[in-house]
Order: structure tokens, then sequence, then C-alpha cells
């Protein structure tokens, strides 16, 4: 059983044009490590090099932002929903 | 024309063609709009500026469109209120608010979406849409009206009211998100990875923000071509503090203006404070909040320019500052009882902070201050309901005057119970 991740415009050069993909993981890290595995050089557009999400990344399991949760040690259920979304303005 | 000449990271520095685009591939930090100041410089003066339209459009070398034709509401170049009565209660000589209540769609956001609206048209988009706390979806669905364009307002189900009328009369489909705003702007990116709208806040979001940088330009005109000592600009997401601080430097690097001595106040209400925070505790990371507030146009919980607000204060010397909704109300019937103003909560916002930072002694007594009102007070009417107290009477002169009779009582009694009160 796997995560399924949503993977946003900017990214899916990365992805072959795929914006839903399957991700085997039980924590947001070792399902971002698993990204790269499949997509290599998506981490490097996540984290920064101490592994820590970039500022301008928001992610989120099942609709709630990683940082209210655990960050990177997020756990990570079968059939959970991962979306990448980048920070935008608004108001 | 344009003299926008691509788009570029804010944070890493790698170039884009001027296309509906917003996040960096290689970062995901912001784009922001490039520019040939060169050639503005040969294209606008005071003197131009001067003989403009009576809009944000006097500037708009200074805007990212081509179009000659603007999707145009007549937004900006609102007044620049000098507030005596205001002034001489806080104890300040020169204290100026920049009245953007009256706006065609009743707040500053008027000036994004003119510009962004006609940058939905110019990439051939027939359908504009936003994330919005309200403000936005009101203008967003103002300018589609205008430039024949169908209009997608996505809003939190439970806003104000005032808000929800004021974005439905245009005409839009209006989508009320059961959730908090930072939700329904997730669920925004989401939508507009699947639809090919023009999403004023996401794709556009470049070209979008500029607009609020006539927030700058206008009061430094309306200074007499100076820039203040002090800028007080509520915040949510933080675009409008980055912009107003870009406009007074686009200014000085033009000549239009000497210096920019301007030192720059987040105003936010304590519910949704996440740069105050930051700010406070001197960190460089912003913590996401779950906004707890009545100031709800102020209330994002993760604000996507926060990292620039923070450098913006450090670099202008500035402060933030966090308000209770109290202070919020107190702040809107200041406004209102001093100067025949009628902002919505995020003037009471910025209000409050006035009085803070007066009290606190940042600001000095001599200094030129503006406060910046970015929305009208018809839209928040809920937040001070307490206001009305009628005398209710009869239709006869003798009914009136008991009334009043008893209501001079009553102010006798309550001077008599407060003790000094003047």
């Amino acid at each position: 059983m796997s995560a399924k991740v949503r993977i946003p415009t900017p990214l899916r050069r990365l992805t072959g044009g795929k914006d839903v993909v399957q991700v085997e993981g039980s924590s947001l890290k070792e399902c971002i490590s698993a990204l790269e595995q499949q997509f290599p050089g998506i981490e490097a557009r996540l984290c920064d090099p101490d592994g820590e999400l970039h500022d301008f990344v928001n992610i989120y399991v099942n609709g709630e932002d990683v940082r209210f949760m655990e960050g990177m040690a997020t756990e990570v259920k079968p059939n959970d929903e991962l979306s990448i979304v980048p920070a935008v303005a608004g108001g | 024309m344009s003299y926008a000449i691509a788009l570029r990271c804010r944070r890493c520095g790698r170039e884009y063609p001027l296309e509906p685009i917003y996040v960096c591939e290689f970062c995901f930090g912001p784009l922001e709009v490039m520019y040939n100041y060169e050639a503005i410089a040969r294209a606008i003066s005071k003197k131009s500026i001067g003989s403009g339209p009576l809009t944000m459009w006097r500037y708009r070398p200074l805007l990212p469109v081509e179009s000659d034709e603007v999707v145009d509401i007549n937004g900006g170049f609102t007044p620049l209120v000098k507030a005596k009565n205001l002034a001489k209660k806080l104890g300040l000589e020169q204290l100026y608010l920049k009245n953007d209540c009256v706006n065609p769609s009743y707040s500053f956001k008027d000036r994004n979406v003119s510009v962004a609206a006609t940058k939905a048209k110019e990439f051939g988009f027939d359908t504009i849409a936003c994330a919005s706390t309200g403000n936005l979806a009101c203008s967003v669905a103002a300018h589609a009206a205008r430039a024949g364009l169908k209009a997608f307002v996505f809003i939190p189900a439970d806003l104000e009211k005032g808000k929800v009328i004021g974005a439905a009369i245009y005409g839009p489909t209006l989508v009320a998100v059961k959730g908090s705003y930072d939700e329904v702007n997730r669920l925004c990116s989401e939508v507009a990875d699947r639809y090919n709208w023009a999403f004023v806040n996401i794709n556009i979001r470049p070209y979008y923000s500029e607009g609020s940088k006539t927030l700058a330009y206008e009061v430094a005109e309306q200074l007499g071509w100076r820039a203040p000592d002090h800028a007080i600009v509520p915040v949510a997401s933080g675009s409008l503090f980055a912009k107003i601080w870009k406009g007074f430097h686009e200014f000085a690097n033009l000549g239009f203006i000497e210096r920019v001595p301007t030192r720059m106040h987040v105003a936010q209400a304590e519910g949704s404070a996440p740069i105050v925070h930051a700010y406070a505790e001197g960190s460089k990371e912003i913590r996401p909040v779950k906004p707890n507030t009545i100031a709800r146009s102020l209330a994002i919980g993760n604000p996507a320019d926060g990292h620039f607000v923070l450098r913006i204060l450090k670099e202008s010397n500035g402060s933030a500052c966090g308000v209770t909704d109290e202070e919020v109300v107190e702040g809107m019937k200041l406004l209102a009882q001093t100067e025949g103003i009628f902002a919505e909560t995020a003037g009471g916002v910025t209000i409050a902070t006035l009085k803070r930072l007066v009290a606190s002694g940042v600001i000095k007594s001599h200094e030129l201050v503006v406060a910046y009102i970015t929305g009208n007070g018809l839209k928040t009417q809920e937040a001070v309901e307490e206001v009305v107290k009628p005398l209710i009477i009869q239709p006869s002169l003798g009914s009136f005057e008991q009334a009043l009779k008893k209501e001079q009582q009553g102010e006798t009694l309550e001077a008599q119970r407060v003790p000094g009160k003047k």
C-alpha cells in the first residue's frame, strides 16, 4: 500500500508530466526519499541541504500543513494524500 | 508597451520569460517582475505623472502591462487625509491617512486586480479567479464584470456578509469553502493546476502584486514628493508591505524623491500574527498559525511573503505589533469618530498599532507618519454593531425631548461614575 502525492505544475517536468504519483514510506522524510528514487532531483527542489523543507514549500498530509504536525517526521499511512504546494499570497 | 523585461526568482535569481507563472522551478521561490528602469526613467517624469489620469494608471510605465486598454474601474489615487483630530488625540503633529476605503470595490485590492485582469486578457484567458478573505473576491468580481471575463471566487464559507454580497453582486461564480483562508488557498493551488484560469493570486501573482506599489507612489506624490518617516501597514500575506517598500525605493532610484527614511511597521491582529511572533523572537523562520481574529481580511496564518517582510523590518529599522480584537474595535471607532472614516477591521488594526507605537515612543511627535487604511467598514459591520444605541421615540416633540433629557442625565451620571474622565 502506498500514499498518493500531488505534484504541482512547477515540478512536473521532473515527473514526466505526472500530476499524481504513488510512493511508499511511513514518514514524510521517507516519502520524499522515495520520490527522489523515482524522480531524481526532486528532493533538492523541496528541501535544503540539511534536509529541512525550503521556506517557500508547503507540504500537506490529508490537508494539514506538516508544520502543524511533526515536520519531516510526520507520520504517513497507506492511502494518505500528500500535497506539495508552493507558497501563494493573496487576501 | 511595457517596460517589464523578465520574471526573476526572489530567492535564487533565476530568470524566466513574462508568462503566467509564479514560482521558481528550482527553489520554489516567488517570481517578481524585472523592469528596464533606464527606459522607464526616459518615459516618466513628475510632470508626466502630474498630467496623467487621476487613477493608479498615472504610474503606468512602472506597472507590467503591454496593452493600451487596461481593465480599469478607476481604482487608486485615493485621498491622503491630513488627520488633524486623530493626530491631536495621539499627540502627533503630522499624521496622514491613506484612505483606500474609497476605491471602487472598497479596498486597496482594486490596485492589484486592475493589473491582474489586464494581464489575464493579455495572456488570452477567458476566466479570472482568486482565493480570498473577501476584499479580493469583491475586486476580482468587479473587474471581471468590467472586462467581460468569467469569474470564480473562492472564499471561506463563514465570511462577513458585506464581503459575500459585495462580491456576489457582480455575478461571479462564488465558491464558499468550508474551511479557513489558508485551506481555501491550498485548494485553489490545486484547482489552478487543473484549470486554465487566470488565478490572480497564484499564476498571475507576479503581476497582480505589483499593483500595490501605487500605494507608495501616491503617498510620495501627495506628500509633495517625499517618503514619510513612518509607514504603518496592515499585514496578511505580507505582499502589500513589501510592495510599498519597493515603490518608495523605485521612486528614490528614479530621483522623484530624495531618499527613503521610512521606518516600516507591521500591523497584525494578535489572533493571526505569525510575522509579529517571528520578529519578536528574532527568528528567520515563520511558523504558521491558525488564525482567530475579527480582522478576517488579515487572517492568513501562513504568510507567503513573511520572509521578505522580516528582511524589510530589519533594513528599515521598523517594528511589528499584534493588537487584540478589543483594540481593533476601539481603533475603528476612534478613526470614525475623529476623522469621519469608517474603515474595516484591518483599519482598526492599523490605528491600534499606531496608538501603541506612539505610546511606546517608537514614533516621535514631530515625525511624519502615514497609516494605510485599506478597506471599507461597511464590509465588516458585524465587528462594531455595539455602536448602535439609538434613542427610540414616538413621532412627537415631547417624546424626543424626554429621550434627550434622559440621555443627558445618563451622560452626567456616566461622568460622575468615571472619575477624571473628560
